[in-house]
This record gives structure tokens, C-alpha cells and sequence, in this order.
């Protein structure tokens, strides 16, 4: 009997994780749910809205702003939480149901690889569509360049961590990726409702409004929304952002079913 | 020849070694008091009907659950605390372990390859398990043999000095199966130790070394294939119809016969060793042909009954949490 071989060697773990997220994104491409909802859907609801003369009308329901202001936030809401409640579950629930995850944990690498690949899939998704939306929106639509660029980035770094906690606490605690999608289907319509996607949140009454400010998604649209129009965004909405990333982070971490 | 800290384990011969293994899933007791030593080399059967505790057993031994009490020690390391160390020296296939349905088999295997740092060639090893022609083909066309033969080859793609596999024929053609074992016999010879999970009797006794019955989550018999149905009341029996009477102290004067029967026309011999040609043999030098012989070994399974009183294929599944 021979000593067990050492640890391997940091390259080969390198190349692992590399090829897990290749392997990942080939799927994201044969399986384009990511690609259809979290970023061919925001865009095509760009040009869709920037192309109608009602959206550049300025008005004073909405703070001089125009529609189209409005629902840039919206849309950068609908970009994350279609990924998170989307786009994440149904992979990672698909892999414990399968029990990929549990063969992985027979292997020298452990089942959180997975989800770290499918992180980074869904982050690049995510970053290539906000700067579609942003890019095209300033190029083709005449959106004005954000207010305040470092609150606009950190409003939107703080908006992906929220809302991918919670994905992934549904992920993780969800039995089976039919499930998974379930509960977020539940969770996603009113999430967005309260992100403005129906009715801009500049009209609803206040009573609405405050709560809407207290929702991950509602705070992260008044974040952006500040942003973009006048400077950093408010204290209480990024802290509103911070403790959705921490408490649900906190809980996916320790709840995530690996089998 | 020792593992790890030779100083600590000054002895370790054992591939694996378990002792007075139990866990229990809230009130079900899985696996009551398991112990087994699975030498270097050997293939080693873990046999036993369904919920009997093969699968918590070996679960156990891989670390992948860890145990209520009881030690566990895959070659000299223990999987709960040193399982990345125990994961680089086990290959393992689980029973329901599916892959994603859109990748391809080549993509899956340089997957698994980049995780082990000495590991198998791929071409040899596709080519072994019969993949060679199915290496651009999504996982989802695979047929249930090819996608079991996958599962077998990503055991080995690390180049384990042991590697479990559960249940690794189910849903095989009898063919496929045959090539399976052909396999894990050449697998073996290249010096793995093999630990099989299986309900198949004859699996068991076509492969392994040595078989552990587990019944209720207890080793209820461990030795050999022939030890086992040799230790079972019975061993071999052989049937026939005499050309004439014959006196029966002829036979039970043999050291090869337990005991004989008449059952009408027909006289039943049981004993062990080279019982057939002794019996004809004998009845020959005495004048006596034997018509109609019939050699009926006992098996497993009829190990397994006479120690438990149950049957290995009684099928009740013990639904794990």
C-alpha cells in the first residue's frame, strides 16, 4: 500500500474549477433560460419601451421624469430577479434531485464548486445585461449617463447580492426543481410588482410606496432610481439592500440542502 | 506498507476496516452494528435484500454520512475528518446518480478527469467501458447501459486504489452485465480494491473474493462464495435414480456425504466437495448405475434464507430521509 497521493497540486485544482465553469456555461447555452429571461427579455422590453413616443413624454406624475427614466430601474430589477428566481434554481434543485451534487461529493471536489460555476455564469449574465441595457439605452434611447456612477454601481452590486440570497435560499431549501420553481414563481410576481414593473412606484399611494421601500427589489429600484437622477442613493434603501444580502445570505448558507 | 502516520497505525493491512458500525435516520436504525475488513486487493460483496443497510454501510465508509458510533478507516484514514485525503484514494459509483442531460460524454469525462491529480487516460478508459463511439452524445442519449457504464468509468477515471460501486449492474442486459464483470475482474488486476454493493447472487458469486450477508443492518455471515454455502446446511446435492437397490452405508461412509434421502424412485445425496463423481463412482464399483443425475449446489440465497429466514429478494424498500 502506497501513502495516499498529497493534496493535488493548486493547477489541477485551477483547471477543475475552470472546466466546471465551462461545463456550466455550455449548459447556460444549450438550456438558454438565463439567456431568454435575464437578459433577451430586459432588452427586448428596452427597445420595446424606447421606441414608444409615450415613454419620452416628461411627467409630472412621475417628477418631471419620463416613463422610460422610470423603468430603467425596473428593468435592471427584472434583469436580476429573473436570474435569481429563474435562472439559478433549476440547475442546482436539478443537480441534488438527480444526485450530481452527491457524486460530486464522492470526488476530491466539493459540491459547492457547482454553485460557485453557476454564480459566475449567472454574475457575467447579469453584468452583460445591465450594460446592454445601459449602453443601448444612453446610445439609441437618449438615457442620461447615471447621476452618481459609484452609487449607481454599488446600488446594483447590492441589488444582485439581495436578490441571488434569496434565490438561493430557495434553492437550497426547496425539495425538489419543480419546486423550486414554484416558490419562486410565488415570489417573483410580487417582488417585481413592488420594482414597478406594472404601475411605476412613483404612483403608488404612499402607504404602498413605504412598503414598497422595505421590499429587496423596491429598494433597489429607489436606489437606482436616485442614482441615475440626482446622486447617491439614500442611506436606507442601500441598508435595506445590505441586511436582505446578509440575513438571506446567511440563511441559504445555513440551510442549503446538498442532498 | 503502512498509510499516513506509520508510527500510529503500525499495522494497517485492511483497505478498509469497520467496526461496530451503527446510524440510525431519527427512529429507523439503518445499520444496527456493522464490522467488516476488507483486505487490499479483494473484491469484496456487500450482500444483502433492499434496506438491509448495504448503502448507509458503504455511505459511511466514503463519508459521505457520518456515523452515530462506530469507527470507520479507509486505509488507515478516517472519511468524516480526512475526507478530501479518503476522496483522492476512492473511486466511487452510487446507485441513482444521474449527470446533466445536456452535456456530452467527453465533456463530462475531462470534467472528472481535471478533478483527480494522477488520473486515467480518457481514450483508454472509453474505450474499456465500451463509450468509444458515444463520446459526442449528450448524456441524455445515452441508454441506461451506457449511462451506467459512464458512472462506473468516472469511478475509475482517478485512478483509485479502491473503488465502491453500488449496485453497478442494475438495469443492465445480461450481456452488458457479463462485460461489466469482465471489466471489474481486469480493474482488479490491476491491483484496486473493489468493494461491490449488490443484491445479484450471482454477481456475487461470480466476483467476489469474499461476501458480507447483511440482513437488519447486522453482518448476520461473512467468507467466501464456497465458504458461505458450504458453512449453509446442505452444500451440494445431488439427485438421481438408481439402476438398482443399494445398500445406503455405501454412500454415507464417504467423507464427501452429509446425508441421503429417498424420495420415491429418486434418492437425494447432500454433502460437499466432489460429491457428483465420488457418488457415481462409488455406486459403479457396486454394480449400481445413477439415471437422471442432477446437481443442485446451494447459493446464496439459500445461504441467506437458512441464516435469516427471509429471502434477499423480498422487496421492501426502507425509504432513507
Amino acid at each position: 500500500m502506497s501513502a495516499p497521493p498529497s493534496i493535488s497540486p493548486r493547477n489541477t485544482r485551477r483547471s477543475a474549477f475552470g472546466k466546471l465553469v465551462l461545463n456550466e456555461a455550455r449548459l447556460a447555452w444549450r438550456l438558454p433560460i438565463g439567456l431568454i429571461f435575464g437578459l433577451g427579455l430586459p432588452v427586448l422590453l428596452l427597445v420595446i419601451f424606447g421606441s414608444l413616443p409615450v415613454f419620452q413624454d416628461h411627467q409630472k406624475t412621475l417628477g418631471g421624469l419620463t416613463l422610460f427614466d422610470v423603468y430603467i430601474p425596473t428593468l435592471i430589477a427584472l434583469v436580476v430577479a429573473a436570474l435569481a428566481f429563474f435562472s439559478l434554481p433549476t440547475p442546482l434543485a436539478t443537480y441534488r434531485e438527480q444526485g450530481i451534487l452527491r457524486r460530486l461529493s464522492t470526488t476530491p471536489v466539493p459540491p459547492s464548486w457547482v454553485l460557485g460555476g453557476q454564480l459566475v455564469i449567472h454574475l457575467v449574465i447579469a453584468a452583460t445585461a445591465l450594460i446592454v441595457v445601459i449602453v443601448v439605452g444612453i446610445a439609441a434611447y437618449g438615457l442620461k449617463a447615471p447621476a452618481s456612477a459609484g452609487g449607481f454601481v454599488l446600488a446594483t452590486l447590492l441589488s444582485t447580492t439581495a436578490v441571488f440570497a434569496i434565490g438561493l435560499l430557495i434553492t437550497g431549501v426547496a425539495r425538489t426543481a419543480a419546486g423550486a420553481g414554484g416558490i419562486s414563481f410565488a415570489v417573483f410576481f410580487p417582488l417585481m410588482f413592488f420594482a414597478g414593473l406594472w404601475l411605476p412606484v412613483q404612483e403608488f399611494p404612499t402607504a404602498l410606496r413605504d412598503v414598497s421601500y422595505l421590499t429587496p427589489l423596491g429598494a433597489s429600484v429607489e436606489a437606482l432610481q436616485r442614482a441615475m437622477q440626482s446622486g447617491f442613493p439614500s442611506a436606507s434603501a442601500l441598508l435595506v439592500l445590505a441586511a436582505y444580502t446578509v440575513i438571506f445570505g446567511a440563511l441559504a448558507v445555513r440551510f442549503f440542502k446538498w442532498e | 506498507m503502512a498509510v499516513g502516520n506509520a508510527a500510529a497505525h503500525p499495522a494497517v493491512t485492511a483497505a478498509i476496516e469497520i467496526s461496530h458500525l451503527r446510524k440510525t435516520y431519527g427512529t429507523t436504525v439503518a445499520v444496527d452494528d456493522v464490522s467488516l475488513s476488507i483486505a487490499e486487493g479483494e473484491i469484496f460483496g456487500i450482500l444483502g435484500p433492499n434496506g438491509a443497510g448495504k448503502t448507509t454501510t458503504v455511505e459511511c465508509a466514503i463519508g459521505l454520512r457520518s456515523p452515530d458510533s462506530g469507527s470507520v478507516r479507509v486505509m488507515g484514514l478516517d472519511p468524516t475528518s480526512d475526507r478530501k485525503r479518503v476522496h483522492l484514494i476512492i473511486g466511487v459509483q452510487l446507485q441513482a446518480s444521474a449527470l446533466p442531460a445536456k452535456l456530452m460524454v467527453d465533456e463530462i469525462l475531462d470534467l472528472y478527469q481535471s478533478f483527480h491529480p494522477d488520473p486515467a487516460d480518457v481514450d483508454e478508459l472509453a474505450e474499456t467501458l465500451g463509450l468509444a463511439d458515444k463520446r459526442r452524445a449528450y448524456y441524455r442519449t445515452l441508454s441506461g447501459g451506457q449511462q451506467q457504464r459512464l458512472s462506473i468509468a468516472l469511478a475509475l477515471i482517478g485512478r483509485p486504489k479502491i473503488a465502491v460501486l453500488d449496485e453497478m449492474t442494475t438495469g443492465l442486459d445480461p450481456q452488458a452485465r457479463r462485460d461489466t464483470w469482465d471489466l471489474i475482474e481486469h480493474v482488479r488486476d490491476g491491483g484496486v480494491t473493489i468493494v461491490l454493493v449488490t443484491h445479484f447472487m450471482e454477481e456475487a458469486e461470480r466476483l467476489c473474493d469474499r461476501v458480507a450477508l447483511i440482513d437488519q443492518g447486522r453482518v448476520v455471515a461473512m467468507n467466501s462464495p464456497e465458504g458461505l454455502t458450504q458453512q449453509a446446511a446442505g452444500g451440494k446435492r445431488v439427485r438421481f435414480v438408481p439402476s438398482a437397490p443399494f445398500d445406503d452405508r455405501l454412500l454415507t461412509e464417504l467423507s464427501e456425504v452429509t446425508s441421503i434421502e429417498h424420495r420415491g424412485s429418486r434418492v437425494e445425496v447432500t454433502g460437499s466437495g466432489d460429491l457428483i463423481n465420488v457418488v457415481i463412482l462409488t455406486l459403479a464399483a457396486a454394480g449400481v448405475t445413477a439415471h437422471d443425475v442432477e446437481l443442485t449446489s446451494t447459493n446464496l440465497e439459500d445461504v441467506f434464507v437458512s441464516l435469516t429466514g427471509r429471502h434477499i429478494h423480498d422487496e421492501q424498500q426502507v425509504v432513507r430521509p
